[in-house]
């Protein structure tokens, strides 16, 4: 029978089935200092151990500063965190990269740097975006602390198996360094709205998919959970197996790897998804996030909308635009172009690798940042902060008067001292403008980082599609 | 974990939709490393303002305050995996949260706590929300007990069964730890 990449990895990872559920074996578990400790504590509390410390790999990016790292960190509580996990790596033999390590950073960026995503795994991690994987081509989804300690002792996950959902992506972007993968992203969560992928796992495909990198490919799949899904895929390709060779952490037998991967790892012609879902990329449009979920988005020539024209009939729905149009401090009818910022945040597991950092250096290249705004670039890891700075992207970022800091989560959400005071609107990169997320009352735009690089040096949105970004 | 008993309660509604995790439990309360605690941080930046409670947020108000039920809209505990925001829900007294629709991990994560997520129909939210007398949850006859009148909700099985029984779910998984070394034996990567 014609199977789905979900299904073909599903099937081949199932150790029990029972009552409908599946006991899936974990190829990779990855582990941050935020979601873990209570996990470690319940290992300890009931006698229990690490079934597969070999298997398990660990760093901390939620909480650590992103200034000097030479200095001592001075939250206590975050200190206390990170030291945590120091602790119970070593009490358990897990691989740790500390805040000292040269291959520290986001979990989500790391893992497929060093060769520990690969395509046909398993691999959770306490954490949402975990879906950032999929675009190797891995079943790849967060879960809860309860499950971090379940994977811990038994290196498997109990489940109940997702439906599949097709997304589509047909056709040529006009000007794929102003439309990005992160444009294309939010139009789809605009498009099936944030729960559209509820219990699903997505697998995009079509002729834009494949011309994307795979950093663009791994912010596309970085969002699915802001879609409500469980896992984002992609199906590997030449450029999926270029990536990862010679990676630190990939098999000894590399080659035969690829082979069987080549192989397999595609849905076949004629499999069944449960749902589907098309979109033509030739009028995909930048796109700015206007209200406090990330399917409230629109066009950067667009104006904020009315409540009831998002709400589209639903109360509920209209309601909330409401309530976010008052938080966010917006009115109806403005345009996007119009909204001035504070802060501009460059960063995050959705859009901080190298390639990010170029296509905004492209804007940013010679100019200020306007006066009003401060801006900073936050690369996701050590290694893409030591890439950007050999081919001198630092220096075109510092020159324009952008902070340049050391690798984490940071401002993606305000866990570290990277926080937007309240009132602040920040143009940022990451992946949710919930309330608060960011700070405290503080306001946030999701876009690309082109868009925000443009939004430091003009203090308001522009339509980016009119740079000259070649 | 304790085994689920009945749950007879006052629901407070909170009439939003898609309320996300960052909600539930702001980041800032996320740095302790126990899980218990958290119920004074539930629903932070929406209850309190510099320290004092907001007199329009639902649960300042002192007619809901032994309720053991949360009435939620579309989409609950959308976003992040935090784990907190049902240890917040559990530890301030939530034992049941009842919506049309909850995001995949929170739903799981809810399980894992005792505390009982259950998906109903529009109408059926509609009518818990204009009720203003107790309801009783029966999990193991799956019903809602609402102004005299039976509502029965779906469950899957496995997961009433870890509720009503109060099972240690990692005990049961390595109740297959032969089959888990076999897996492993014929699969490497």
């Amino acid at each position: 029978m014609a199977k789905t990449l979900f299904e073909k990895i599903w099937d081949s990872h199932i150790v029990v089935e029972e009552n409908g559920r599946s006991l899936l074996y974990v190829d990779r578990h990855l582990v941050h200092e935020v979601t873990s400790p209570q996990a470690f504590d319940g290992l300890r509390l009931n006698g229990r151990t690490v079934r597969r410390a070999d298997l398990t790999f660990a760093t901390m990016d939620h909480n650590v500063p992103t200034s000097d790292r030479s200095l001592p960190i001075l939250d206590q509580t975050s200190s206390t965190q990170i030291k945590a996990l120091e602790r119970n790596c070593k009490e358990f033999g897990i691989t740790l990269f500390d805040i000292h390590s040269p291959n520290q950073g986001i979990v989500h960026v790391i893992g497929p740097e060093l060769g520990i995503t690969l395509p046909g795994t398993t691999i959770v991690c306490g954490d949402s975006h975990t879906s950032t994987h999929g675009a190797f081509g891995a079943l790849a989804f967060g879960i809860g602390t309860s499950d971090v300690e379940h994977v811990l002792a038994t290196q498997c996950i109990m489940m109940e198996k997702p439906k599949t959902f097709e997304i589509n992506i047909q056709g040529k972007r006009k000007n794929p360094h102003a439309v990005t993968a992160k444009d294309i992203i939010l139009s789809i969560i605009r498009k099936i709205g944030t729960a559209g992928g509820t219990g699903t796992v997505i697998e995009y495909r079509g002729e834009t998919i494949s011309e994307l990198t795979m950093e663009q490919r791994m912010t596309i799949c970085n969002m699915s959970i802001e879609a409500g899904a469980r896992a984002g895929l992609i199906a590997p390709d030449e450029k999926t197996f270029q990536y990862l060779r010679g990676r630190k952490y990939v098999p000894q037998n590399y080659d035969e790897c690829v082979n069987l991967w080549r192989e397999n790892l595609k849905s076949d012609s004629g499999a069944r998804f449960d749902k589907s879902f098309t979109l033509g990329a030739e009028n995909i449009a930048p796109q700015v996030s206007w209200g406090t979920n990330p399917a409230m988005t629109t066009d950067v020539t667009g104006t904020v909308p009315f409540p009831d024209e998002y709400g589209k009939g639903n109360p509920e729905e209209e309601k909330g635009a409401e309530k976010a149009l008052q938080y966010m401090n917006l009115k109806s009818g403005t345009a996007i172009t119009d909204i001035t910022i504070d802060r501009v945040f460059i960063g995050s597991c959705t859009n901080s690798r190298l390639g990010d950092l170029m296509e905004a250096a492209k804007v940013v290249k010679g100019k200020k940042v306007s006066s009003q705004v401060r801006a900073m670039v936050v690369p996701g890891s050590q290694l893409v902060k030591k890439n950007a700075e050999e081919i001198g992207l630092d220096k075109i970022f510092k020159d324009a008067g952008f902070e340049w800091r050391e690798s984490g989560c940071s401002m993606c959400l305000g866990m570290n001292p990277d926080i937007l005071a309240a009132g602040e609107r920040c143009a940022s990169t990451s992946n949710r403008n919930f309330e608060g997320r960011q700070g405290t009352g503080g306001r946030t735009h999701l876009v690309s980082p082109v868009m925000a690089a443009a939004a430091a040096i003009n203090g308001h949105f522009v339509d980016v599609r009119e740079l000259d970004l070649n | 974990m304790q085994p689920f008993k009945k749950i007879k309660s006052i629901a407070t509604p909170l009439d939003k939709v898609n309320v996300d995790t960052d909600q539930i439990v702001p980041k800032q309360f996320l740095k302790l490393i126990q899980r218990t605690g958290f119920g004074q941080y539930l629903f932070y930046d929406w209850r309190f303002e510099n320290g004092t409670p907001k007199k329009d947020f639902i649960l300042n108000d002192p007619s809901y305050k032994n309720s053991k039920i949360l009435l939620a809209r579309d989409n609950f505990g959308c976003g992040s995996s935090r784990e907190h925001a049902v240890w917040a829900l559990d530890d301030y007294g939530f034992k049941v949260i009842i919506s049309t629709s909850f995001a995949d991990i929170f739903y799981n994560n809810c399980f894992k706590n005792g505390v009982l997520p259950i998906r109903v129909s529009d109408d059926t939210l509609q009518q818990l929300f204009s009720t203003k007398s107790e309801i009783e949850i029966d999990l193991e006859s799956q019903s809602i007990m609402v102004g005299g009148k039976s509502i029965s909700f779906h469950i899957e099985s496995h997961w009433k069964k870890i509720l009503l029984e109060g099972l240690d779910d990692i005990a049961v998984t390595l109740l297959h730890e032969n089959k888990i070394a076999i897996y492993e034996k014929s699969h490497k990567i």
